[in-house]
């Protein structure tokens, strides 16, 4: 099992979801933006950072690098991907997810330990949790504001293309409390926490147990890890 | 193009007797004379511009140097031990073991922020991490040491909200985990904030690069942004001089940054170390490609030639001393061999990071600076960067200290109820200098990368640098501007020890010391004896703690009016800690822990937040410190630490026991409750000194009673004076600080107090 993790330049938590994917059980692959190849991977992370340092809209000229294509490509073909805060950024602005994002409304960069609910647990990235379970992920960014017009507010509430929602604290005043979405087929998520900062003990967020001892992110790496396997089995 | 005609070394030699601005570009006629002196005729204006800008007191530190050599003369032989790089060079390297490096230093950006806070504080930052990567180290952490005017004067907001969001903009992007730091306010830093950035590095022992110019007919590289007009006041004023054109330019003297371009030069230089494809790198701050040249120069061993018309310009129209001066940011030069160009310009090329080739290294023995074909620069390198003027500064003891320090905060009106004490305790808990500053602290990064195993607000940031082993370093930053008035000797050195204490309260074991010495002008006698002062005070501390001093920074010249800002030495103590899984946090977590009081209180309330804060009061004598005995508390902590005995250690400082306990209830919304009257009988105290002093050398440690025999053991055969003072209570909605006999104070009000004082002023 190889799961590819893009640089981008300005990518800064691509090491975070390297060991991430490896404390998963899985293979971490670099890819380059530049290059026109996503080495056979099996699924696709695109991680956290300012890319292009975010100077036009976040996520939007990186949308646009090389790799992109075969991304796009392996998308709509039913490869997993994930894109996490920047990722995710680039994955609406490639219209592979709905939606978009802007100033987070407090003008703020805001980082914490983020509380979520898994809305939908069918997604290739999220069928390790509970439907409806409660998470605690980081979260960090200075535009992770979602929007979306009305109309595509209703289609993805209504297909079950919600697949976080902010809970405790909406802490950038996204619609309808939407921390993450999927695509249709489920095999796209994109979310503004960081899962990849949640799979270390000593490292992670704060849970009520103890300090920096969360560990949900993990999940998110198991699930597409098995169903990976039991795809190919 | 410039329709500018270069003042070359032909036309200086011709025309002898032109006048020349030196005095607005800061030099003293005797500085400008030696100039001459040393060229044997009048300088170029490029030249004098070199030597203006490096000859100034920021680059210079020529009313500071005779007292920084103590650093290198007060060193015993266990200091130099896990020293690999001293003093001098862009940052100091220290052995952390198993063939790891840290490299970490502390600087000064206070005066462009004030003018601009935001790109003021970011490029505080950026410069920083610059130094961090010219010793070949990955940077892993940053931390601020801020101190701002009066929470409620009307500037303030401006500043406070302009320089964190500076931080958190360029931090951020850079992915740098920012880790702790320190937040003041105080009057005396109205019209002179404080913004000092530290940054910590990591690499691998044979990753060390030196930055210096050596092997004849090696490159000189200079690659990253583009360079600009900005941060070049200096030369506006050589231009309107110089030249009839335009007037002068009118350009922000304060740099620009982007972060962006900083991030890609990052990893752009450690693959370039990586690939073995550079001899050094150094690192372009003040005084831009003036300093950097004759840096490499002087620390070479030759000479070296430099094509200043090879420089990418963003601004075609420069002129070439504006080059020389220009402070652009995130550029770097590189020395490179002739035969691995081809190599160093591929991997610049994949980072698209624009490069150009300036020269090469001769063996003429000097700087030679050619724009166009012209040669406006003939230089000894060495005079320029290294031999600059030295001066003995006039020294006056200050003779309004006498009446300051008798005026004691000792006969100051105490409590005479709990419910008084309560108030007094709620107070200091909203008081902008204890306050929570989550409002700050919220906009900053500390998860990236991964390995952050502390940060605010435990009393020391811990990052581990081997995944394999856990192997870690703590960092940690004090100075306490008050204690400094009243005494800069021991002001500096009450700063290293509680920095060395945060330190071992982490479990750490603090092993080098880095510093930035902010203070008022040089040429204010008073203020050059506190400096004196507060260098012999931190060297002499620094040689009985047997930690060196690696590297840090001077920064003169604050003041607000004609008020010199308080004697302000931020120290710096890094440590180093087997294995980050043992770990000791600030806070307990738990309920039915122990909690005991380390060390012995005294009636000492001079300079307190107590006396600030209750009675706007500052007067008396900072506390005792014995350091002796901060290193057996030191010692204690280590060997808690390796047992895994304590659950938490938390170091009082301002605001005494009263605010650990409430900082410590706050943070995972755990209470207590905590008997005064040991503490009271013990050390002859009463009840506002028992909360209230700032006596030195003791910790608040939450320990499980299943350890509680093994724990006093340890203080016992340590011979460490310890008091069980109190339990942890329950958590939740109904947690509260119970200060038996005196008051109860529910947490949930505490943390609100806390909480609302700094989004109050710049939410």
């Amino acid at each position: 099992m190889r799961i590819g993790v893009i640089t981008f330049p300005g990518s800064l938590d691509e090491r975070d979801a390297q060991r991430a994917i490896r404390l998963a059980g899985a293979e971490p692959v670099a890819l380059w933006h530049g290059d026109h190849d996503i080495q056979n991977v099996d699924a696709i992370v695109l991680p956290g950072g300012f890319s292009y340092g975010d100077y036009l809209r976040a996520g939007s000229i990186a949308s646009h690098a090389p790799i992109m294509a075969e991304v796009i490509d392996a998308a709509n073909k039913g490869v997993p991907v994930l894109g996490i805060c920047n990722g995710f950024q680039m994955l609406a602005e490639a219209r592979l997810l709905p939606g978009a994002h802007t100033r987070n409304a407090h003008q703020h960069f805001i980082r914490r330990d983020q509380r979520l609910r898994v809305e939908n647990n069918t997604t290739v990235w999220t069928s390790n949790f509970e439907q409806g379970a409660e998470i605690i992920i980081p979260l960090k960014n200075a535009d992770g504001r979602y929007i979306a017009d009305a109309e595509t507010i209703k289609r993805i509430e209504g297909n079950g293309q919600v697949t976080f929602r902010y809970v405790g604290l909406n802490p950038n005043e996204s619609m309808n409390d939407i921390a993450g979405v999927s695509n249709e087929r489920g095999n796209v998520v994109g979310l503004m926490p960081h899962p990849e900062h949640a799979v270390e003990p000593g490292f992670g967020p704060n849970t009520a147990v103890a300090m920096r001892s969360g560990l949900d992110g993990l999940k998110f790496f198991t699930s597409v890890i098995q169903n990976t396997l039991l795809a190919n089995a | 193009m410039s329709t500018h005609v270069a003042d070359t070394v032909e036309n200086a030699i011709a025309t002898p007797d032109k006048e020349q601005p030196y005095a607005a570009l800061g030099l003293k006629p005797d500085e400008y004379a030696q100039i001459r002196e040393i060229l044997g005729r009048r300088p170029t204006s490029g030249e004098l511009a070199m030597y203006s800008v490096m000859w100034s007191e920021h680059c210079s530190y020529k009313s500071s140097k005779m007292y920084l050599r103590q650093f290198g003369q007060k060193v015993s032989e266990k200091m130099k031990e896990k020293l690999m790089v001293g003093m001098g060079e862009n940052a100091g390297v220290v052995d952390v073991g198993e063939g790891w490096a840290v490299t970490f230093k502390v600087e000064s950006h206070n005066h462009p922020s004030y003018i601009e806070p935001f790109q003021g504080a970011a490029t505080g930052v950026g410069g920083i991490v610059r130094d961090i990567i010219s010793m070949g180290a990955r940077p892993v952490a940053i931390m601020d040491q801020l101190r701002f005017g009066a929470i409620d004067h009307p500037d303030t907001a401006r500043v406070v909200n302009g320089v964190v969001s500076g931080i958190s903009f360029y931090g951020n992007c850079l992915g740098l985990p920012n880790i702790g730091g320190e937040t003041y306010f105080d009057s005396v830093y109205q019209g002179n904030p404080l913004v000092n950035a530290l940054s910590v590095g990591v690499l691998r022992h044979e990753d060390l690069h030196l930055a210096n110019a050596s092997g004849v007919g090696n490159k000189i590289v200079l690659f990253g942004a583009r360079t600009g007009g900005d941060g070049i006041g200096g030369a506006s004023i050589l231009a309107s001089d110089s030249f009839d054109a335009a007037g002068p330019t009118k350009r922000p003297a304060v740099q620009v940054g982007d972060p962006f371009a900083e991030k890609v030069l990052i990893e752009c230089c450690l693959e370039l170390y990586r690939l073995g494809l550079v001899e050094g790198i150094q690192d372009l701050g003040a005084a831009g490609i003036s300093c950097a040249t004759s840096e490499l120069a002087a620390n070479g061993d030759g000479g070296m030639i430099v094509h200043l018309e090879e420089v990418l310009l963003r601004d075609p129209t420069l002129t070439a001393e504006e080059i020389l001066m220009s402070e652009s940011q995130e550029r770097m030069m590189a020395v490179v061999e002739p035969s691995k160009l081809d190599a160093f310009l591929a991997v610049v090329a994949k980072w698209d990071v624009e490069t150009s080739v300036l020269g090469e290294v001769t063996d003429t023995g000097r700087l030679i600076i050619h724009h166009f074909g012209e040669e406006i620069v003939n230089v000894d390198p060495s005079t320029v960067a290294v031999d600059g003027p030295v001066y003995e500064r006039p020294v006056a003891y200050p003779l309004w200290l006498d009446a300051l320090q008798k005026d004691s905060a000792s006969t100051l009106p105490r409590a005479t109820s709990g419910a008084e004490l309560r108030e007094q305790v709620i107070r200091l808990v909203a008081s902008p200098n204890l306050a929570d500053k989550s409002f700050i602290t919220d906009q900053y990064d500390y998860f990236v990368m991964g390995n952050t195993a502390l940060s605010f607000p435990d009393d020391a940031g811990m990052i581990r640098v081997d995944e394999e082993s856990g192997l870690g370093f703590a960092i940690a930053t004090d100075a306490n501007g008050r204690y400094c008035q009243l005494d800069p000797y021991a002001g500096a050195r009450l700063a290293l020890a509680e920095a060395y204490r945060n330190v071992a309260v982490s479990g750490a074991v603090p092993v080098a010391v880095t510093d930035c010495l902010n203070f008022g002008s040089p040429e204010n006698p008073e203020v050059m004896w506190q400096f004196k002062q507060a260098v012999e005070g931190l060297a002499d501390g620094c040689l009985e703690l047997e930690i060196p001093v690696t590297g840090g920074n001077v920064s003169f010249y604050n003041q607000t009016g004609d008020q010199p800002i308080f004697p302000t030495p931020v120290v710096g103590v890094l440590g180093i800690i087997d294995d980050v899984a043992r770990r000791i946090p600030s806070a307990w977590q738990d309920e039915g822990n122990n909690i005991y009081l380390l060390g012995y209180t005294r009636d000492e309330l001079d300079g307190s937040a107590w006396a600030g804060t209750i009675h706007d009061h500052l007067g008396g004598l900072p506390p005792i410190l014995d350091l002796s005995t901060e290193m057996d508390l030191a010692g204690l902590l280590q060997g808690a630490a390796i047992e895994s005995l304590v659950l938490s250690a938390h170091d009082l400082s301002d605001g005494g026991l009263a605010q650990a306990l409430a900082e410590s209830v706050m943070r995972f919304g755990v209470g207590a409750r905590v008997w005064l009257n040991d503490i009271i009988e013990r050390d002859g105290v009463d009840a506002t000194a028992a909360l209230f002093s700032e006596s030195t050398a003791r910790v608040l440690v939450s320990v499980d009673r299943e350890d509680d025999v093994r724990f006093v053991g340890l203080c016992n055969a340590r011979n460490y004076p310890v008091l069980r003072i109190g339990v942890t209570d329950q958590r939740g909605d109904d947690a509260v600080l119970d200060v038996q006999g005196q008051f109860i104070i529910p947490v949930s009000e505490i943390r609100e107090r806390s909480n609302e004082t700094l989004p109050k002023y710049f939410g």
